[in-house]
């Protein structure tokens, strides 16, 4: 096969996977009480999962929608250094980078940085990109689609669903011992403050505590 | 309300992109800021599994969500797709809800 049909073949692949995601954020997000319309513009205009989850988890939860806006800023602030590792590769100006900044996510940056050929890595870039915005759109729509038709969400469960999501989301991040006790820290942290501070605050808490930790008291 | 925070908080991550293809290596590439970075999504999405897992509203609370997050932290370990970690979590908390 050339490798131009396996690129395309695997940012498929990539955008059929998170289709599927994206149907547990669109359920999630309705039964978090956004309207459709709401859940729909997020997946359009943030494109960036984690982002996406913790805005309605926030909100799901009782939070006020700025702690949730805080949230997924803050989470985004990874797009940026992909933003950087790509600008080279890329090589985009004018109405070009407008676009390609919207498809700066974790597959596409994984799928066009694993390229030696710079043509190729393009190719990835713009094809993930396109296949992922596509189908997390659509997927996206069925499941608040679905979610609004239900008059509970809680009797299927929906209500437990955000922390796996989270999890899963987690999950791929820890593979050494260094963000593993990170992870346990700002866990703990969290649930700790939470009794004395509004909801969704536990998180900016966290956020400062490990930029604090990254910036200033880490070694190496 | 919640349109504000959609519109603000999708501005603000669209920037962060822009940003990054955008801005001087330089602005960007400072060592320390390029290792914190990372770790900030670890620490977030750590610290909303434990939140969503364990309060409502300010209330610390252990019910079926904590069932829930075992079967998801077993799915996970299993190394299942995203959208059976997140539908097992959902039937163990709507099943024993039900029993």
């Amino acid at each position: 096969m050339p490798p131009q049909r396996a690129i395309m073949r695997d940012a498929l692949g990539i955008g059929i996977a998170s289709g599927a995601y994206a149907i547990s954020f669109g359920a999630i997000s309705t039964a978090a009480g956004l309207s459709l319309l709401q859940t729909c513009a997020l997946s359009v205009l943030m494109f960036t999962g984690a982002s996406q989850f913790a805005l309605v988890g926030v909100v799901g939860a009782g939070g006020s929608v700025w702690a949730g806006a805080a949230a997924a800023a803050l989470l985004g602030s990874r797009n940026a250094l992909y933003g950087l590792r790509l600008s080279s590769l890329l090589r985009v100006s004018g109405l070009r980078r407008i676009v390609a900044s919207h498809f700066v996510i974790d597959e596409t940056t994984a799928m066009a940085i694993a390229r030696d050929d710079p043509a190729l890595g393009r190719l990835a870039f713009w094809s993930t990109g396109l296949a992922l915005f596509t189908l997390w759109n659509l997927g996206t729509l069925v499941g608040a689609l679905a979610t609004h038709a239900l008059s509970n969400p809680k009797v299927l469960g929906l209500d437990a669903a955000p922390p796996a999501a989270f999890l899963a989301l987690l999950a791929p991040r820890l593979r050494a011992r260094e963000p593993l006790a990170i992870a346990i820290a700002a866990a703990v942290l969290a649930i700790a403050v939470l009794p004395f501070v509004p909801a969704g605050v536990p998180l900016l808490i966290v956020a400062v505590a490990v930029a604090v930790y990254g910036m200033v008291w880490r070694r190496g | 309300m919640i349109w504000a925070g959609v519109l603000v908080a999708s501005a603000a991550c669209y920037a962060l992109k822009l940003a990054g293809l955008s801005l001087p290596q330089a602005w960007l590439g400072n060592p320390r800021l390029q290792r914190t970075v990372p770790l900030i999504p670890i620490a977030l999405l750590a610290a909303l599994v434990g939140t969503q897992t364990f309060s409502t509203g300010q209330h610390l609370v252990v019910d079926v969500r904590a069932a829930a997050l075992v079967v998801a932290v077993i799915a996970v370990m299993l190394r299942a797709p995203f959208l059976l970690v997140v539908a097992a979590a959902a039937a163990t908390a709507a099943l024993l809800r039900f029993l």
